[in-house]
């Protein structure tokens, strides 16, 4: 039952999304032009430069991206699904559409980036799945963070306040991951710190589905 | 009296900790020299912080389980005082640091675990002062105090693995630790941490017990009433 409802959540969200094709487009431009501006302003950096402005765009992306997936619903629609759904089933959609979401631009912002500041990657394959980790933790905690700025009837702005602190050592740790992936060094405890993410991202969800509920009730 | 003995402790310890800690001999290392005096200062004042913030955060889990706007005093002030001892630890750090290391600011991981522990608690001052309506701010700013707090503390473990530290004690630096058994130091450096811990919960309670006031004078209608026919 509970699994109906979710599903039923998120396949509405991505209709929404495929039905209002000018917002996904719009954050499809914005990637594009973020990248652009990147380009424009480094041409094509080395390596580590390179790695440091892919996550640099993905933090705001994810802060662009996901902050639809709350701030875009009507406040007195949320009563509406509050007569409908549990909380948790509510913020679990939701953060599954948001991680459809920003993988999806993280793919295209990891393919533009290829195209215009070049390709000093050395294993692709692990960039992606770690880029692929990356929007998954991203999108994640700024997905719980766009509740709190939903509730608070306030901007993406308030979002990106509480976000980025929080996020700043998830961001340290990926792109220390992703070093492995451009640079064929020795990189001892690559598996811990790899595990240690998987771990925060369980942190993340669980604190989550715990502390929404307070969230939701008026 | 028997109510205020720990404040009495609290002045006992840190005159003792300011006398003694800068007229008891201190082992002489390389660097450091007699800088090392700020362990007595520097370093209790982080642990008060995490101790007022972790303060902040019971209270604020007590309020999502009972309800009561005075919990949401006790975690707000909490951490407003715990803002206030992050920044006197960053100021005397970097006074230190830059005797020492050269630089007020170099990039030492726990340097930067402290400012990112400031940012979030900044923000969520922030977020407080957005919310005009008391349950709402009470409720929104503690699931945030929580869901930060829980984050935090694994970070701040996390950061120093990544980065190397300058501190003493660190990748190599002499430190304190060959001298754990300096039984000088350890003289005054126990006071001092109690000492600070007191008087940040001092400070601490006299803000809630201000802000407590302020509370029930604005929600209790017999004082504005009496007020008015004054």
């Amino acid at each position: 039952m509970a699994q109906g409802h979710l599903l039923s959540l998120v396949r509405k969200d991505l209709l929404i999304e495929w039905r209002q094709k000018h917002t996904l487009f719009g954050v499809l431009l914005y990637v594009g032009a973020t990248v652009f501006v990147v380009y424009m302003m480094s041409g094509q950096p080395e390596a580590r430069i390179w790695n440091a402005l892919f996550w640099l765009t993905q933090l705001f992306v994810a802060v662009n991206s996901v902050a639809k997936s709350f701030l875009q619903e009507h406040p007195n629609r949320f009563r509406y699904y509050f007569t409908l759904v549990k909380p948790t089933t509510f913020l679990l959609a939701k953060m599954i559409y948001s991680v459809t979401l920003m993988l999806m631009m993280s793919l295209v912002s990891l393919l533009l980036f290829s195209i215009l500041l070049g390709m000093p990657l050395v294993q692709v394959g692990l960039f992606v799945v770690i880029s692929a980790v990356g929007s998954i933790s991203l999108s994640v905690v700024f997905t719980f963070l766009s509740a709190i700025a939903a509730r608070a009837q306030q901007n993406s702005a308030l979002m990106a306040i509480l976000g980025f602190p929080l996020v700043t050592p998830v961001l340290m740790m990926l792109s220390n991951l992703a070093m492995k992936a451009i640079s064929p060094v020795y990189q001892p405890g690559w598996w811990t710190l790899a595990l240690i993410l998987l771990m925060l991202d369980l942190l993340v969800v669980i604190l989550g589905l715990i502390l929404f509920p307070f969230l939701w009730q008026e | 009296m028997r109510r205020s003995w720990w404040k009495v402790l609290c002045v006992i310890c840190l005159g003792y900790t300011v006398i003694g800690g800068i007229l008891m001999p201190v082992p002489r290392l390389n660097i450091i020299n007699e800088s090392i005096r700020n362990l007595y200062y520097h370093v209790p004042m982080w642990f008060t912080m995490i101790l007022l913030f972790t303060g902040s955060f019971i209270y604020s889990i007590k309020y999502l389980r009972g309800g009561n706007l005075r919990d949401d005093i006790y975690a707000s002030q909490l951490t407003n005082t715990g803002i206030f001892f992050s920044i006197l630890g960053m100021l005397s750090g970097m006074e230190w640091a830059n005797y020492t290391w050269g630089a007020p600011w170099s990039n030492d991981p726990k340097q930067l675990g402290t400012a990112m522990s400031m940012l979030i608690y900044f923000a969520y001052i922030i977020l407080r002062g957005g919310l005009k309506d008391d349950e709402k701010r009470a409720k929104i700013s503690a699931v945030y105090n929580i869901f930060a707090y829980a984050l935090m503390i694994p970070l701040l473990w996390v950061l120093p693995r990544m980065v190397d530290s300058l501190h003493p004690g660190n990748g190599g630096n002499p430190g304190f630790n060959q001298y754990d058994l300096d039984s000088n130091m350890r003289m005054v450096f126990y006071p001092a941490v109690i000492g600070w811990f007191l008087i940040g919960l001092w400070i601490a309670t006299l803000k809630i017990r201000w802000g407590l006031l302020k509370f029930e004078k604005e929600n209790n209608f017999q004082f504005e009433f009496e007020k008015n026919n004054k």
